[in-house]
């Protein structure tokens, strides 16, 4: 797709001007003109008043897209336990592949693993293929993406969607180039268009301020990542049938051009926001790093765990580990606490989907009060210790 | 050593915000910035050559004519050469394009034995361009790099980092790796830096000089499309809790209570 | 004023540091304790604030007094008393040597202050020689291959601090201001005292006093330009000092009215935002209009004088003048919008309208401002 000006119909009003995410529109001669920035997002098109700006097809070369079938998911493993990502996936795809009327199949590497197999039928996948080697033992970018590849050319799916975990967003990447394809990253929402069966991947962009809908018409497999804790986990089901597929295992020593000499879990807290049921995170407004000592206190009363602002963590008050939002994690918590969280959008963009939302916020007309259900205008160092001892009360 | 830094211009996206009557991004005051992830890329890559002098550090970037700005801040750091890819046939390209014109400056630009990239530009947040232009080059990839162990001219060991920890990973040379923030605090810039900065030369590069036909790139070379954007829709204005202090927490644990939230 | 993408760039690098480094937990450590962070100096060395305007082949980073002038401003826009250290270098510390140095002197003072590694004060002001420098009763006497001070200099702002600094003394007592001389004294000297330390209404953690000078004995070699020059000397360093006020004000009173906007959108009375009131949104605009106007003199000014424009000095002059009196109209406003919370130490206003009191008098007050300025007019 290109966006265009038409010159003769452009009055110079500069509405588009001001419209574009990209700056890419300038003004010569008083008609818009579209620059090399030009992402060809289409947010001008709307807004030119005299329907001045066309957004056309473009044809390009492609693959034979007839020759492909069937959705495949990255059912992501680490020491043979299945990611939370990948039964997600699971649920997802099925919705995908039952729209399009083709088959459900995952993609599994390691070692020792074919037990998972079972499991990814269970969740709803009719077809495991299966890589099962001592040298996918653990995760390399290399390996991973020369089996995967060669299994995608050999069977051909039409869709290929991977958890945008730190390894589905190493591993995505090198197999588009490989196939020679697309890839949207971090999608929130995939739909099939009921008129062509194509893959339509949205996804947040420009820090969570525009959601863009993202198509690959012509080449295959269209592939996305989709975001942790986004989608529907699948059902399970210990009666379903399936069938397991394994897969050659090809990779020649100069294949492999990293390796792993260790892995070092992490410490403590790090605990994943993004499994946890009630989040409690602190902002800008909780002034210091010592702010989340409070914050500590009110999530060990609810059974929750801590999370913060990317303003908390650029200031290096808290790890980045902890960071909720467009940039760090998205979470869907039950219960969502933003304290001293001004709610900038990419703030919102990570935690708007929580069960319920809670803002206390000196400032009443900060942001976050229009996605909470319950807001409290206050110093947080006066409201928290207030919930606190209501908890307390309670609890007697 | 040469070294070679792949770095973008992005805007400001903390500092975008939304017309709440229009529903349109405000851009009006946002500042163009070197992205983040990216200023990382570049101490790691001066850091090297503070430890091999003599070294060479390139910062390369596909962008409009604006992003000499980024690149000058790019030298004012100390970096000792600057290339902008920058021609209207790049418009428009998605990370696949994107990738494929970066690697095609990079082999123009010849010598490297090591490349740095920006995890991901926070305009986009993809994380692609880094380990598709590493595909592109045929070299080996670490992503998510926040600690950098040993270089040296055979092999490079690094940690990567993962949700719940992180893997300690050797990787032969050259390679690329994608640095996130936690990798190293990015230097200042120096006014004297700045000054010669504004008195050298920076290259730029259309597609002809890379080498690549109009069709390679930018939006004929992209195999993903944008259908539409629009502005994501917030969630509907909840309840303001009233009263004092007391009586808004009281109210507050009630309500979650009830509804069997806590 | 449009900038050039240089001096945008040389903004930015100002900004972002000031915004990293002076937190305002730091802020507040400097001002209960008095003294400023060393491991910030030296950082404030190594970006090069500290010879933003000495050329590079004596050690500086060759910019312009327009970038030396946005330096400045954004430094004061946080902490005034931050902005003094790196001033100085550039300015009072810097600037006789620039001026008058031989290569030896240049090397051997010039560049390691520029470099952070020592600091050189400016001693020109005595207990009864303020405004009128030629009234100084300082004194040298030559002696073989020596030189032998005595006297008294006053409110010599780092002076405790200071390895070596520049004093003026009179070598030859009957030519009033054509007889006063330039030295470097190393502080380590004997006969070389300090007074006790004075206490400041504002710009707390650079701490000023008092120097004694008792027969103290300086070699020749450090004389400053020749002999009876002095005078010269100091009026061309206070000629450049005073765009660097200039540009402490403006800095200073943009923070005042960042604070106040800040604070008048946050505030209610009366069930509305203090902002919405006229009385409070029509001092804002009076304060942000004073201080445009005060912003393009004060950078006129830079431009002028960096091409060595015959009126630059009175355009330093009247921006200095009116910048400073500016600065202290709107610190006032900013207390008064901020209303009882603006008079306690917790908020920022509090510390910025004691420490820009100090503009409209140091280096020059702006009664000598109007004297320079009407001479400058009315001598033709």
């Amino acid at each position: 797709m290109a966006v265009n000006i038409i010159a003769e119909e452009c009055k110079g009003c500069t509405k588009c001007v001001n419209s574009c995410p990209f700056e890419a529109i300038t003004m010569e001669n008083k008609k818009a003109v579209i620059g090399p920035a030009c992402n060809n997002c289409g947010a001008c098109v709307d807004q030119c008043p005299f329907g001045a700006i066309k957004q056309t097809e473009d044809e390009k070369k492609g693959v034979d897209i007839s020759e492909y079938h069937g959705v495949w998911v990255f059912a992501e493993q680490r020491n043979g336990e299945l990611m939370k990502v990948a039964i997600e996936l699971l649920g997802e795809g099925r919705k995908l592949a039952d729209e399009i009327g083709t088959e459900l199949s995952a993609v599994l590497c390691g070692h020792n693993v074919s037990d998972l197999a079972g499991e990814l039928i269970a969740y709803g996948a009719d077809k495991v293929y299966l890589a099962d080697d001592p040298r996918l033992a653990s995760y390399t970018t290399d390996a991973y993406t020369k089996v995967i590849y060669q299994a995608i050319m050999a069977y051909k799916p039409e869709i290929v969607i991977l958890g945008a975990t730190h390894i589905g967003r190493d591993l995505g990447p090198c197999l588009a180039v490989k196939c020679g394809t697309g890839l949207t990253a971090d999608c929130t929402k995939l739909e099939i268009d009921p008129t062509d069966k194509k893959l339509m991947q949205t996804r947040p962009a420009f820090g969570g301020n525009l959601m863009a809908t993202i198509v690959c018409p012509n080449h295959r497999p269209q592939m996305s990542t989709v975001r942790p804790g986004v989608m529907e986990k699948a059902a399970y089901d210990k009666s379903r049938q399936g069938s397991v597929i394994n897969l050659k295992v090809n990779i020649s020593k100069s294949d492999l051009r990293t390796k792993v000499l260790e892995f070092v879990r992490g410490i403590g807290e790090v605990a994943s926001i993004s499994d946890a049921d009630i989040i409690v995170s602190g902002g800008r407004g909780l002034g210091g790093p010592e702010g989340f000592n409070l914050l500590r206190e009110l999530a060990a009363k609810l059974g929750g765990t801590i999370g913060a602002s990317r303003a908390a963590v650029d200031s290096g008050w808290i790890d980045h580990s902890f960071q909720v939002g467009q940039t760090g994690t998205t979470v869907k918590p039950k219960l969502y606490v933003a304290c001293g969280i001004s709610g900038a959008i990419q703030h919102l963009a990570g935690m708007q989907n929580s069960d319920y939302i809670v803002a206390i916020n000196k400032n009443e007309s900060a942001p976050i009060f229009e996605v909470a259900d319950y807001g409290i205008v206050g110093d947080l160092y006066k409201v928290i210790p207030a919930i606190i001892e209501a908890l307390d009360s309670r609890a007697q | 050593m040469n070294i070679i830094v792949c770095a973008k211009q992005v805007p400001d996206t903390n500092e975008v915000k939304i017309d709440p009557v229009r529903g349109t991004l405000i851009r009006e005051g946002v500042p163009s910035i070197l992205n983040p992830d990216d200023a990382n890329a570049l101490e790691a890559a001066l850091q090297l050559k503070d430890k091999y002098p003599g070294s060479t550090v390139s910062v390369i970037s596909m962008g409009p004519a604006q992003a000499t700005y980024m690149l000058r801040e790019c030298l004012a750091m100390g970096a000792d050469e600057a290339y902008l890819l920058s021609a209207r046939a790049f418009g428009g390209a998605d990370t696949c394009a994107t990738s494929t014109t970066l690697a095609a400056g990079i082999k123009k630009i010849g010598k490297f034995d090591i490349i740095f990239a920006g995890r991901q530009a926070i305009d986009g947040d993809t994380a692609q361009v880094g380990p598709q232009t590493a595909q592109r080059l045929g070299l080996p990839i670490v992503t998510y790099v926040d600690k950098i162990v040993e270089v040296n001219d055979k092999k490079a060991v690094v940690h990567r980092q993962l949700e719940d920890g992180y893997e300690v990973i050797e990787v032969d040379m050259p390679c690329v790796l994608t640095c996130v923030k936690e990798l190293n605090e990015p230097r200042y810039m120096t006014v004297g830096g700045i000054v010669s900065a504004f008195e050298r030369e920076i290259t730029v590069w259309d597609n002809n000089d890379v080498g690549l036909a109009p069709e390679e790139c930018g939006l004929k070379a992209s195999p993903t499309q944008v259908l539409r954007s629009f502005t994501p829709a917030p969630k509907g204005k909840g309840e303001m809790l009233s009263g004092t202090i007391q009586e808004m927490a009281a109210d507050l644990v009630s309500k979650l209570t009830a509804k069997h939230v806590i | 004023m449009i900038f050039s993408e240089k001096h945008q760039l040389i903004r930015q690098l100002v900004r972002g540091f000031v915004e990293k480094e002076l937190t305002s937990d730091i802020l507040d450590e400097v001002e209960a304790s008095g003294e400023f962070p060393l491991d910030i100096q030296k950082k404030m060395a190594k970006a090069g604030f500290y010879g933003i305007k000495i050329p590079k082949e004596y050690g500086g980073q060759g910019a312009d007094n327009l970038a030396y002038v946005i330096m400045l401003e954004e430094f004061c826009r946080v902490s005034p008393v931050a902005s003094l250290y790196v001033n100085s270098p550039n300015s009072l510390s810097g600037g006789p040597i620039l001026l008058s140095g031989t290569p030896e002197q240049i090397e051997k003072y010039l560049r390691p202050t520029v470099n952070g590694d020592i600091m050189v004060a400016f001693g020109l002001t005595e207990p009864g020689a303020g405004s009128d420098a030629g009234g100084m009763t300082t004194t040298a006497v030559k002696d073989g291959d020596y030189y032998v001070l005595n006297g008294r200099k006053s409110f010599i702002t780092m002076a405790p601090l200071a390895d070596y600094t520049v004093i003026y003394a009179k070598t030859d007592p009957k030519k009033g201001t054509k007889g006063i001389s330039a030295f470097i004294v190393d502080m380590k000297l004997p006969g070389v005292s300090l007074g006790k330390n004075e206490h400041k209404m504002g710009l707390i953690g650079c701490a000023t006093s008092d120097i004694v000078l008792e027969d103290v004995r300086v070699h020749k070699d450090d004389l400053l330009g020749e002999e009876n020059m002095g005078f010269i000397n100091a009026m061309k360093t206070l000629d450049g000092g005073r765009l660097g006020v200039a540009a402490q004000s403006i800095g200073c009173a943009q923070g005042c009215l960042d604070e106040s906007i800040k604070y008048a959108k946050e505030r209610k009375q009366f069930g509305r935002r203090i902002a919405d009131f006229q009385a409070i949104s029509f001092m804002i605009a009076d304060m942000a209009t004073k201080l445009a106007a005060a912003k393009e003199l004060v950078y006129n000014a830079a431009i002028m004088k960096d091409r060595n424009d015959s009126n630059a000095s009175m355009y330093c002059s009247m921006a200095k003048y009116y910048a400073s009196e500016i600065c202290n109209e709107i610190a006032a406003k900013a207390v008064q919008i901020h209303g009882g919370y603006g008079f306690m130490k917790e908020y920022r206003v509090e510390r910025l309208y004691r420490d820009c009191r100090v503009f409209t008098i140091y280096e020059g007050t702006s009664q000598v401002q109007q004297m320079v300025i009407s001479g400058a007019l009315l001598k033709k």
